[in-house]
């Protein structure tokens, strides 16, 4: 079998090193008026269409890992649940799942795993959903990467759906990473945007590069195709009762149920306002909030919003904030419907962090301040006296 | 205790940009650097053989010849002995396919802990750390931001999950990715950087590791990129502007209004 190979015709190359540019992994060259490949390519093909002369073009190796894709049938949606509440994204991800599969003509599954999800078994019936899956055992009550994964995986080997999708949150990261090796397929991390083609095969669409660039993602040969999901980019599905979906409750068998971590203690975070990631509207601050008192007044806004308080990472290296608020490269990616920064400039690693915010307000007082090149509204200003006016506009306390 | 931690090149992706007269990247002055969540992972590894005051810490990388910049530069960060994984046969990989040439490596290596940085700034993944653990058939704890004991057999660690965090007991070996609240890395010092200069990086190719050469690299891949593209940019916005701050909050406010969000 031949390996990859990224072919540059030396008759059409004019060396213009338009590729050159394209190439993100600096893996092009210039030899005399020629382009050359270099060791570091990846064969992504990001050059291939910026080519205006058609000199280059890509020849992947075919996949050794292939098998009967028919016998696989249905979409499948990880019900992600913490202490039996079952999380937002997963009903994004219903919403998302049921389109797919009534474009397959197939059936929608949720997956729960846990310890006495009764209640939540039921109350995903009242959404459009076929058949929940509920998987109880005392093991699963609390996350756990290897029990989690083991008994996901001889689901998915003994049932075989075609589609898996799960939030892209730290659990179902971490640990349907273990399930795609497990069952030798693929898995897209972060998706943004989920379509199908009519062979069935799921265009997975991703940010990467810090969101610089996007990226769709085939997984032709194996199955399921897997994708993790960000949370807030998917509209929620509503409910739709009386469908007649039905539970099926599973019992697993022990073998599967070992785990070599153990959950010490939960420490779960009290914020005066609500999650980060949850939010659909942010409030954040940096450094030209100046010291970490002046965060009351965004916590004061965020409150009269409804909404959440991020940090730059100026403020959590400042001891301003805690890491958990930092948005931004380092910290976490949020896309709210509204993201409002309050003194912070903008650096980039801040920006790949918020920039597919719906709406963007920034404050600052240097115009010239980077964050001005996202924002949808942009006010020169000084914070302490424009978040203070906000307050009392919105009929609060400043 | 002998620590592998698994580093990566990366593209400094904050200054990969799309020019948007002509839709491609461009990356003039874009530097290669160690993907900064696993500057996290190194520091970590090193922290903890200072405090068991002996050890061994390995730095792993799977990439281009060029990475061995990276696993000089983790060497002059306090890390005693560097492989690089390196062949035409790796490259286009996917996260399957890479954490198994990690994984195998790792075996070779027979060391007591992984540690690898939550995630790179190129893939934003996340997910070769798991895979490596999975074929490696050890626990795993992901997002880990401290660690509060390690000894024989076990670690104490706290690990993030979105609401909280929780404190975890692990067996050893294990796999764990660490965030940036875990530390603080150290600069490299004068004789770090003398260190580097002089270490010989060991490189293993497919054969060395004994991997299946069709389940690596892009043949090894279940996953294919299709396309890659721009992210559709907003232009920058409306600029608010007013005689006084209580002026410029009420046309805000009315602009946050009129999102029917509040």
């Amino acid at each position: 079998m031949a390996d990859n190979e990224l072919k540059i015709d030396r008759e059409k190359c004019v060396g213009c090193q338009a590729c050159l540019k394209a190439c993100p992994f600096a893996a092009l060259r210039m030899e005399g008026r020629l382009a050359v490949v270099g060791e570091s390519c990846s064969f992504c093909g990001a050059c291939v269409p910026v080519c205006k002369f058609g000199a280059i073009t890509l020849v992947k190796a075919e996949a050794k890992l292939s098998l009967d894709l028919d016998l696989y049938h249905g979409v499948w949606v990880f019900g992600e649940q913490i202490e039996g509440v079952v999380q937002g994204v997963v009903y994004e991800l219903i919403g998302k799942g049921r389109e797919l599969a009534d474009k397959r003509g197939v059936p929608l599954s949720v997956l729960l795993l846990g310890h006495g999800l009764d209640a939540a078994a039921k109350d995903l019936l009242e959404y459009p959903v076929d058949l929940v899956l509920q998987v109880e055992a005392p093991e699963l009550s609390d996350y756990a990467p290897e029990p989690y994964a083991r008994v996901v995986a001889d689901l998915v080997q003994t049932r075989k759906p075609e589609i898996f999708l799960a939030g892209a949150t730290a659990i179902g990261r971490s640990f349907l990473a273990r399930v795609a090796v497990a069952v030798q397929t693929g898995l897209t991390a972060d998706c943004t945007s989920l379509d199908i083609t009519e062979e069935g095969l799921l265009l997975q669409t991703r940010p990467a590069f810090g969101g610089n660039i996007m990226a769709s993602i085939l997984c032709r040969g194996r199955r399921p195709q897997m994708s993790t999901v960000r949370h807030k980019v998917m509209p929620v599905a509503h409910r739709s009762p009386g469908r007649g979906g039905v539970i099926e409750v599973i019992k697993p068998s022990s073998t599967l149920l070992a785990s070599r971590t153990r959950r010490l203690e939960w420490l779960p975070e009290i914020t005066s306002t609500v999650n980060l990631v949850e939010a659909d509207i942010i409030v954040s601050g940096g450094r030209g909030l100046g010291k970490p008192e002046s965060f009351g007044m965004l916590e004061k806004l965020a409150k009269l919003l409804g909404g959440a308080v991020g940090s730059s990472r100026a403020a959590v290296d400042a001891g301003w904030m805690p890491y958990s608020h930092q948005v931004g490269q380092t910290g976490k990616t949020v896309q709210p419907k509204l993201y409002i920064a309050c003194g912070i400039s903008g650096a980039v690693q801040h920006l790949v962090g918020m920039q597919s915010s719906d709406r963007i307000i920034a404050i600052n007082k240097d115009h010239d301040a980077p964050i001005f090149g996202v924002a949808s509204y942009g006010i020169v200003g000084d914070v302490f006296e424009v978040v203070p006016a906000m307050i009392r506009e919105l009929g609060g306390e400043a | 205790m002998h620590i592998v931690v698994c580093i990566k090149q990366v593209p400094d992706t904050t200054n990969v940009r799309i020019n948007p007269k002509t839709n491609t990247l461009e990356r003039e002055g874009v530097e290669s650097i160690i993907n900064p969540f696993d500057t996290y992972a190194i520091e970590e590894g090193v922290r903890i053989r200072e405090r068991l005051g002996e050890g061994k810490v390995t730095v792993l990388s799977m990439g281009p010849p060029q990475a061995e910049a990276a696993l000089r530069e983790a060497i002059s960060l306090g890390a005693d002995e560097a492989v690089l994984l390196c062949s035409r046969a790796f490259a286009g990989g996917d996260t399957w396919s890479t954490s198994l040439v990690l994984a195998l490596a790792i075996k070779k290596l027979g060391p007591d802990l992984v540690l690898a940085g939550k995630q790179a700034i190129d893939g934003d993944t996340a997910q070769v750390g798991p895979g490596i653990s999975y074929h490696l058939d050890w626990p795993q704890a992901c997002y880990v931001s401290k660690i509060r004991e390690i000894g024989k057999g076990q670690a104490v660690v706290e690990s993030l999950l979105e609401n909280g965090k929780e404190v975890l007991a692990v067996e050893l070996p294990a796999v764990l990715t660490v965030v940036k609240e875990i530390n603080e890395p150290r600069l490299p010092s004068l004789k770090g950087k003398m260190r580097a200069k002089k270490a010989v990086i060991t490189t293993w190719n497919e054969t060395d590791i004994g991997a299946d050469p069709e389940l690596v690299g892009l043949k090894g891949s279940p996953t294919t990129v299709a396309r890659v593209f721009s992210p559709s940019r907003r232009g920058a916005g409306e600029m608010i502007k007013a005689e006084s701050a209580s002026e410029v909050a009420r046309l805000v406010v009315a602009k946050i209004k009129e999102l029917k969000i509040v």
